[in-house]
Protein backbone atom coordinates (compact mmCIF):
# COMPACT_ATOMS: atom_id res chain seq x y z
CA UNK A 1 0.00 0.00 0.00
CA UNK A 2 2.34 2.25 1.40
CA UNK A 3 4.58 1.62 -1.63
CA UNK A 4 2.05 2.62 -4.28
CA UNK A 5 1.19 5.52 -2.22
CA UNK A 6 4.54 7.40 -2.32
CA UNK A 7 5.25 5.94 -5.89
CA UNK A 8 2.52 7.97 -6.84
CA UNK A 9 2.97 11.28 -4.99
CA UNK A 10 6.32 11.51 -6.05
CA UNK A 11 5.39 10.94 -9.58
CA UNK A 12 1.92 13.21 -9.20
CA UNK A 13 4.35 15.99 -7.98
CA UNK A 14 7.16 15.63 -10.55
CA UNK A 15 4.05 15.51 -13.83
CA UNK A 16 1.91 18.29 -12.37
CA UNK A 17 4.80 20.61 -11.00
CA UNK A 18 6.15 20.36 -14.95
CA UNK A 19 2.68 21.26 -16.71
CA UNK A 20 2.33 24.05 -13.45
CA UNK A 21 6.03 25.26 -14.47
CA UNK A 22 6.04 24.57 -10.49
CA UNK A 23 9.10 21.88 -10.85
CA UNK A 24 11.51 24.19 -8.65
CA UNK A 25 9.42 24.74 -6.44
CA UNK A 26 9.12 20.30 -6.24
CA UNK A 27 12.98 20.14 -6.18
CA UNK A 28 13.21 22.64 -3.54
CA UNK A 29 10.58 20.81 -1.36
CA UNK A 30 12.21 17.70 -1.63
CA UNK A 31 15.67 19.32 -0.14
CA UNK A 32 13.27 21.39 2.68
CA UNK A 33 11.51 18.39 3.86
CA UNK A 34 14.47 16.23 3.65
CA UNK A 35 16.25 18.97 6.04
CA UNK A 36 13.39 19.46 8.10
CA UNK A 37 12.58 15.41 8.77
CA UNK A 38 16.11 15.56 10.83
CA UNK A 39 15.35 18.13 12.73
CA UNK A 40 12.12 17.25 14.03
CA UNK A 41 13.70 13.73 14.59
CA UNK A 42 16.19 15.57 16.61
CA UNK A 43 13.94 18.03 18.29
CA UNK A 44 12.17 15.29 19.61
CA UNK A 45 15.56 13.74 21.64
CA UNK A 46 14.89 15.73 24.17
CA UNK A 47 10.81 15.63 24.95
CA UNK A 48 11.39 11.58 24.54
CA UNK A 49 14.35 10.81 26.92
CA UNK A 50 12.26 13.13 29.59
CA UNK A 51 8.95 10.59 29.21
CA UNK A 52 10.61 7.53 28.29
CA UNK A 53 12.29 7.84 31.85
CA UNK A 54 8.89 9.03 33.61
CA UNK A 55 7.48 5.67 31.72
CA UNK A 56 9.95 3.65 32.82
CA UNK A 57 9.39 4.60 36.80
CA UNK A 58 5.71 4.28 36.06
CA UNK A 59 6.05 0.77 35.00
CA UNK A 60 8.58 0.09 37.65
CA UNK A 61 5.86 1.26 39.95
CA UNK A 62 3.27 -0.82 38.48
CA UNK A 63 1.31 1.85 37.41
CA UNK A 64 1.26 1.49 34.44
CA UNK A 65 -0.62 -2.21 35.03
CA UNK A 66 -3.18 -0.94 37.10
CA UNK A 67 -4.05 1.43 34.43
CA UNK A 68 -4.23 -1.05 31.86
CA UNK A 69 -6.40 -2.89 34.47
CA UNK A 70 -8.64 -0.13 34.90
CA UNK A 71 -9.44 -0.10 31.09
CA UNK A 72 -9.57 -3.45 30.46
CA UNK A 73 -13.51 -3.21 29.81
CA UNK A 74 -12.76 -0.96 26.40
CA UNK A 75 -9.48 -2.23 26.07
CA UNK A 76 -10.39 -5.81 25.21
CA UNK A 77 -12.74 -5.00 22.31
CA UNK A 78 -10.22 -2.24 20.45
CA UNK A 79 -7.37 -4.72 21.16
CA UNK A 80 -8.59 -8.07 21.32
CA UNK A 81 -5.21 -9.80 20.45
CA UNK A 82 -3.03 -7.55 23.18
CA UNK A 83 -3.10 -9.51 26.05
CA UNK A 84 -5.09 -7.92 29.05
CA UNK A 85 -2.42 -7.00 31.34
CA UNK A 86 0.34 -6.49 28.51
CA UNK A 87 2.17 -2.92 29.48
CA UNK A 88 1.20 -2.20 25.50
CA UNK A 89 -2.08 -1.42 26.96
CA UNK A 90 -1.31 0.53 30.15
CA UNK A 91 1.16 2.80 27.04
CA UNK A 92 -1.99 2.87 24.75
CA UNK A 93 -4.70 4.34 27.38
CA UNK A 94 -1.57 7.27 28.84
CA UNK A 95 -1.16 7.96 24.81
CA UNK A 96 -4.71 8.34 24.12
CA UNK A 97 -5.53 10.75 27.83
CA UNK A 98 -2.42 12.84 26.61
CA UNK A 99 -3.95 13.20 23.43
CA UNK A 100 -7.16 14.01 24.81
CA UNK A 101 -5.83 16.38 27.05
CA UNK A 102 -3.76 18.05 24.00
CA UNK A 103 -0.77 17.20 25.25
CA UNK A 104 0.77 16.09 21.99
CA UNK A 105 4.45 16.76 23.17
CA UNK A 106 3.88 13.89 26.17
CA UNK A 107 1.43 11.76 23.48
CA UNK A 108 3.98 11.39 20.57
CA UNK A 109 6.80 9.43 23.19
CA UNK A 110 3.66 7.50 24.93
CA UNK A 111 2.57 6.32 21.94
CA UNK A 112 6.76 5.49 20.27
CA UNK A 113 6.70 3.14 23.74
CA UNK A 114 2.74 1.66 22.79
CA UNK A 115 4.37 0.52 19.32
CA UNK A 116 7.18 -0.80 20.75
CA UNK A 117 5.41 -2.90 23.59
CA UNK A 118 2.86 -3.83 20.23
CA UNK A 119 6.04 -4.69 18.26
CA UNK A 120 6.90 -7.43 20.65
CA UNK A 121 3.24 -9.38 20.44
CA UNK A 122 4.30 -8.84 16.44
CA UNK A 123 4.97 -12.28 14.66
CA UNK A 124 6.37 -10.80 11.84
CA UNK A 125 8.42 -7.29 12.45
CA UNK A 126 8.26 -5.36 9.27
CA UNK A 127 3.65 -5.70 8.95
CA UNK A 128 1.65 -3.98 11.25
CA UNK A 129 -0.70 -6.00 13.62
CA UNK A 130 -4.91 -5.35 13.66
CA UNK A 131 -3.71 -3.63 16.98
CA UNK A 132 -1.18 -1.68 15.64
CA UNK A 133 -3.20 -0.10 12.65
CA UNK A 134 -6.14 -0.03 15.23
CA UNK A 135 -4.15 2.33 17.66
CA UNK A 136 -2.70 4.45 14.39
CA UNK A 137 -6.23 5.16 13.48
CA UNK A 138 -7.31 6.43 16.72
CA UNK A 139 -4.35 8.24 17.31
CA UNK A 140 -4.58 10.53 13.54
CA UNK A 141 -8.55 10.57 14.35
CA UNK A 142 -7.30 12.46 17.44
CA UNK A 143 -9.79 12.32 20.42
CA UNK A 144 -9.34 15.76 21.71
CA UNK A 145 -11.26 17.71 24.73
CA UNK A 146 -9.12 20.48 24.39
CA UNK A 147 -8.00 23.00 21.63
CA UNK A 148 -4.92 23.43 20.10
CA UNK A 149 -3.46 26.13 21.45
CA UNK A 150 -2.63 27.71 18.06
CA UNK A 151 -6.29 27.25 17.11
CA UNK A 152 -7.41 29.03 20.46
CA UNK A 153 -4.63 31.52 19.53
CA UNK A 154 -5.93 31.91 16.06
CA UNK A 155 -9.88 32.04 16.72
CA UNK A 156 -9.69 34.34 19.86
CA UNK A 157 -13.65 34.57 21.84
CA UNK A 158 -14.72 32.23 19.16
CA UNK A 159 -13.04 29.39 20.57
CA UNK A 160 -15.45 28.83 23.04
CA UNK A 161 -18.14 28.38 19.44
CA UNK A 162 -15.98 25.46 18.55
CA UNK A 163 -15.15 23.77 21.50
CA UNK A 164 -18.60 22.01 21.12
CA UNK A 165 -18.13 21.20 17.09
CA UNK A 166 -14.74 20.16 17.71
CA UNK A 167 -15.39 17.52 20.28
CA UNK A 168 -18.35 16.31 18.28
CA UNK A 169 -16.39 15.84 15.48
CA UNK A 170 -13.39 14.40 16.36
CA UNK A 171 -15.91 11.68 17.86
CA UNK A 172 -17.98 10.86 14.77
CA UNK A 173 -13.60 10.52 13.02
CA UNK A 174 -12.99 8.57 15.70
CA UNK A 175 -15.99 6.33 15.58
CA UNK A 176 -15.67 5.90 12.08
CA UNK A 177 -11.70 5.16 12.61
CA UNK A 178 -12.83 1.70 14.53
CA UNK A 179 -15.32 1.10 12.65
CA UNK A 180 -13.53 0.74 9.51
CA UNK A 181 -10.21 -0.53 10.86
CA UNK A 182 -12.37 -3.46 12.18
CA UNK A 183 -14.11 -3.73 8.33
CA UNK A 184 -10.74 -3.51 6.95
CA UNK A 185 -8.78 -5.60 8.51
CA UNK A 186 -10.97 -9.12 7.22
CA UNK A 187 -11.25 -7.50 4.15
CA UNK A 188 -8.91 -9.77 1.76
CA UNK A 189 -7.20 -7.34 0.65
CA UNK A 190 -5.52 -6.57 4.19
CA UNK A 191 -6.26 -9.43 5.91
CA UNK A 192 -3.34 -10.77 8.09
CA UNK A 193 -1.91 -14.27 6.70
CA UNK A 194 -1.09 -17.23 8.69
CA UNK A 195 2.64 -17.32 7.28
CA UNK A 196 3.76 -13.96 7.06
CA UNK A 197 6.16 -14.76 4.60
CA UNK A 198 6.26 -13.09 0.85
CA UNK A 199 3.95 -10.01 0.53
CA UNK A 200 1.39 -10.58 3.59
CA UNK A 201 -1.19 -9.86 2.22
CA UNK A 202 -0.42 -6.50 1.44
CA UNK A 203 2.72 -4.86 -0.43
CA UNK B 1 -21.02 29.16 30.36
CA UNK B 2 -19.38 27.32 27.93
CA UNK B 3 -17.02 29.72 27.97
CA UNK B 4 -15.94 29.39 31.06
CA UNK B 5 -15.51 25.87 30.70
CA UNK B 6 -12.77 25.81 28.18
CA UNK B 7 -11.18 27.96 30.14
CA UNK B 8 -11.19 26.51 33.05
CA UNK B 9 -10.34 23.07 31.13
CA UNK B 10 -7.48 25.20 29.52
CA UNK B 11 -6.36 26.01 32.62
CA UNK B 12 -6.60 22.48 34.03
CA UNK B 13 -4.45 21.48 31.18
CA UNK B 14 -1.41 23.73 32.46
CA UNK B 15 -0.87 21.47 35.34
CA UNK B 16 -1.23 18.63 33.74
CA UNK B 17 2.51 18.06 32.93
CA UNK B 18 3.90 19.30 35.99
CA UNK B 19 1.54 16.81 38.32
CA UNK B 20 2.49 13.74 36.08
CA UNK B 21 6.31 14.60 36.42
CA UNK B 22 6.17 15.03 40.06
CA UNK B 23 3.45 12.37 40.93
CA UNK B 24 4.24 9.48 39.22
CA UNK B 25 8.12 9.30 40.27
CA UNK B 26 6.77 10.53 43.83
CA UNK B 27 4.11 7.58 44.08
CA UNK B 28 6.86 5.22 42.56
CA UNK B 29 9.70 6.32 45.48
CA UNK B 30 6.72 6.96 48.58
CA UNK B 31 4.59 3.36 48.00
CA UNK B 32 7.00 1.09 45.94
CA UNK B 33 10.24 2.19 46.76
CA UNK B 34 11.36 2.62 43.46
CA UNK B 35 14.89 4.23 42.93
CA UNK B 36 13.41 6.55 40.86
CA UNK B 37 16.17 8.62 39.61
CA UNK B 38 17.92 5.37 38.28
CA UNK B 39 15.03 4.20 36.94
CA UNK B 40 14.74 7.55 34.69
CA UNK B 41 17.87 7.85 33.28
CA UNK B 42 17.44 3.53 32.28
CA UNK B 43 13.99 4.68 30.74
CA UNK B 44 15.49 7.89 29.23
CA UNK B 45 18.98 6.32 27.26
CA UNK B 46 16.43 5.27 25.02
CA UNK B 47 14.82 8.40 23.60
CA UNK B 48 17.55 8.89 21.34
CA UNK B 49 17.38 5.64 19.65
CA UNK B 50 13.99 5.80 19.12
CA UNK B 51 14.24 9.60 17.83
CA UNK B 52 17.03 8.58 15.46
CA UNK B 53 15.33 5.59 13.88
CA UNK B 54 12.48 7.09 12.74
CA UNK B 55 14.59 9.69 10.47
CA UNK B 56 14.35 7.45 7.12
CA UNK B 57 10.49 6.94 7.24
CA UNK B 58 9.83 10.94 8.14
CA UNK B 59 12.35 11.76 5.21
CA UNK B 60 10.27 9.08 2.73
CA UNK B 61 6.85 10.82 4.04
CA UNK B 62 7.79 14.33 4.19
CA UNK B 63 9.45 14.59 0.83
CA UNK B 64 6.64 12.77 -0.91
CA UNK B 65 4.03 15.34 0.99
CA UNK B 66 5.95 18.14 0.22
CA UNK B 67 6.58 17.43 -3.09
CA UNK B 68 3.06 16.92 -3.61
CA UNK B 69 2.07 20.31 -1.98
CA UNK B 70 4.76 22.37 -3.60
CA UNK B 71 3.71 21.03 -7.46
CA UNK B 72 0.17 22.23 -6.78
CA UNK B 73 -1.74 18.76 -7.13
CA UNK B 74 -3.93 20.21 -4.56
CA UNK B 75 -5.18 22.20 -6.55
CA UNK B 76 -5.58 19.80 -9.16
CA UNK B 77 -7.14 17.33 -6.91
CA UNK B 78 -9.81 20.24 -6.05
CA UNK B 79 -10.69 20.83 -9.10
CA UNK B 80 -11.93 17.07 -9.47
CA UNK B 81 -13.78 16.51 -6.27
CA UNK B 82 -15.37 19.77 -6.98
CA UNK B 83 -18.69 18.88 -8.51
CA UNK B 84 -18.76 16.15 -5.68
CA UNK B 85 -18.27 18.37 -3.39
CA UNK B 86 -20.53 20.98 -4.27
CA UNK B 87 -23.73 18.18 -4.54
CA UNK B 88 -23.19 17.02 -0.77
CA UNK B 89 -22.86 20.88 0.09
CA UNK B 90 -19.26 21.08 1.50
CA UNK B 91 -18.25 24.64 1.03
CA UNK B 92 -15.43 25.00 -1.74
CA UNK B 93 -13.59 27.62 0.79
CA UNK B 94 -13.24 24.53 3.00
CA UNK B 95 -11.80 22.04 0.88
CA UNK B 96 -7.67 22.90 0.68
CA UNK B 97 -8.21 22.70 4.33
CA UNK B 98 -9.87 19.40 3.97
CA UNK B 99 -7.47 18.20 1.52
CA UNK B 100 -4.09 19.55 3.16
CA UNK B 101 -5.12 18.22 6.77
CA UNK B 102 -3.80 14.75 6.52
CA UNK B 103 -0.96 15.65 4.33
CA UNK B 104 0.75 18.42 6.68
CA UNK B 105 0.08 20.73 10.33
CA UNK B 106 1.68 23.41 9.23
CA UNK B 107 0.29 23.66 5.94
CA UNK B 108 -3.24 23.54 7.30
CA UNK B 109 -2.27 25.67 10.05
CA UNK B 110 -1.37 28.36 7.55
CA UNK B 111 -5.20 27.47 5.75
CA UNK B 112 -7.22 27.80 8.12
CA UNK B 113 -5.00 31.61 9.37
CA UNK B 114 -5.60 32.40 5.75
CA UNK B 115 -9.78 31.53 6.05
CA UNK B 116 -9.52 33.42 9.56
CA UNK B 117 -7.74 36.86 7.84
CA UNK B 118 -9.88 36.52 5.00
CA UNK B 119 -13.14 35.87 6.41
CA UNK B 120 -13.00 36.64 10.13
CA UNK B 121 -12.70 34.49 13.43
CA UNK B 122 -16.76 34.49 13.65
CA UNK B 123 -17.31 33.39 9.52
CA UNK B 124 -18.41 29.97 9.61
CA UNK B 125 -15.71 29.57 7.07
CA UNK B 126 -13.64 30.17 10.06
CA UNK B 127 -15.42 28.23 12.60
CA UNK B 128 -15.52 24.91 9.86
CA UNK B 129 -12.01 25.36 9.05
CA UNK B 130 -10.93 25.18 13.09
CA UNK B 131 -13.11 22.46 13.95
CA UNK B 132 -12.05 20.37 11.04
CA UNK B 133 -8.41 21.44 12.30
CA UNK B 134 -8.98 20.46 15.88
CA UNK B 135 -10.65 17.24 15.11
CA UNK B 136 -7.77 15.86 13.42
CA UNK B 137 -4.10 14.77 12.98
CA UNK B 138 -1.58 14.87 10.19
CA UNK B 139 -2.35 11.51 9.51
CA UNK B 140 0.72 10.72 6.74
CA UNK B 141 3.34 12.37 9.65
CA UNK B 142 2.18 10.29 12.46
CA UNK B 143 1.82 6.96 10.13
CA UNK B 144 5.54 7.76 9.44
CA UNK B 145 6.65 8.23 13.11
CA UNK B 146 4.78 5.54 14.73
CA UNK B 147 5.26 2.79 12.07
CA UNK B 148 9.06 4.13 11.77
CA UNK B 149 9.30 3.86 15.09
CA UNK B 150 9.31 0.00 15.21
CA UNK B 151 10.41 -0.50 11.88
CA UNK B 152 6.70 -1.62 10.31
CA UNK B 153 7.26 -1.12 6.23
CA UNK B 154 3.65 -2.93 5.62
CA UNK B 155 0.88 -0.46 6.79
CA UNK B 156 -1.80 -2.77 5.69
CA UNK B 157 -5.14 -0.86 5.97
CA UNK B 158 -3.50 2.10 8.04
CA UNK B 159 -3.65 4.41 5.32
CA UNK B 160 -7.37 3.88 3.81
CA UNK B 161 -8.88 3.63 7.76
CA UNK B 162 -7.13 7.16 8.24
CA UNK B 163 -7.87 9.18 5.87
CA UNK B 164 -11.88 7.70 5.21
CA UNK B 165 -11.44 9.01 9.16
CA UNK B 166 -10.54 12.13 8.20
CA UNK B 167 -13.18 12.46 5.28
CA UNK B 168 -15.87 11.72 7.85
CA UNK B 169 -14.11 14.27 10.38
CA UNK B 170 -13.72 16.85 7.92
CA UNK B 171 -17.54 16.43 6.54
CA UNK B 172 -18.87 16.39 10.41
CA UNK B 173 -17.17 19.49 11.12
CA UNK B 174 -18.94 21.37 8.03
CA UNK B 175 -22.41 19.69 9.06
CA UNK B 176 -21.73 20.14 12.74
CA UNK B 177 -20.71 24.01 12.85
CA UNK B 178 -23.77 24.68 10.18
CA UNK B 179 -25.95 22.83 12.21
CA UNK B 180 -25.12 23.98 16.17
CA UNK B 181 -23.55 27.47 14.87
CA UNK B 182 -25.55 28.45 11.94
Amino acid sequence: MLNYIWMGMILIAVVVGTFTGRIDQVTQAAIDMAKLSVEIAIGLVGIMALWLGIMKIAEASGLIRIIARLLRPITIRLFPDVPEDHPAIGSIVLNMSANMLGLGNAATPLGLKAMEELQELNPDKKTATNAMVMFLAINTSSVQLILPATVVALMGVVSADIFITTILATLCSTIAAIIIVKVLEKTKWFRLTPAPEGEGGDR
Amino acid sequence: MIESFTDGLNELARYIIPALIVGIPLYAMAARRVKVYEVFVEGAKDGFTIAVRIIPYLVAILVAVGMFRASGALDVLLNLLAPFLNFIGFPPENLPLALMRPLSGSGSLGLLTDLVNEYGADSMQAKIGATMFGSSETTFYVLAVYFGSVGVLRSRHAVPAGLFADAVGAISAVYLCQWLLG
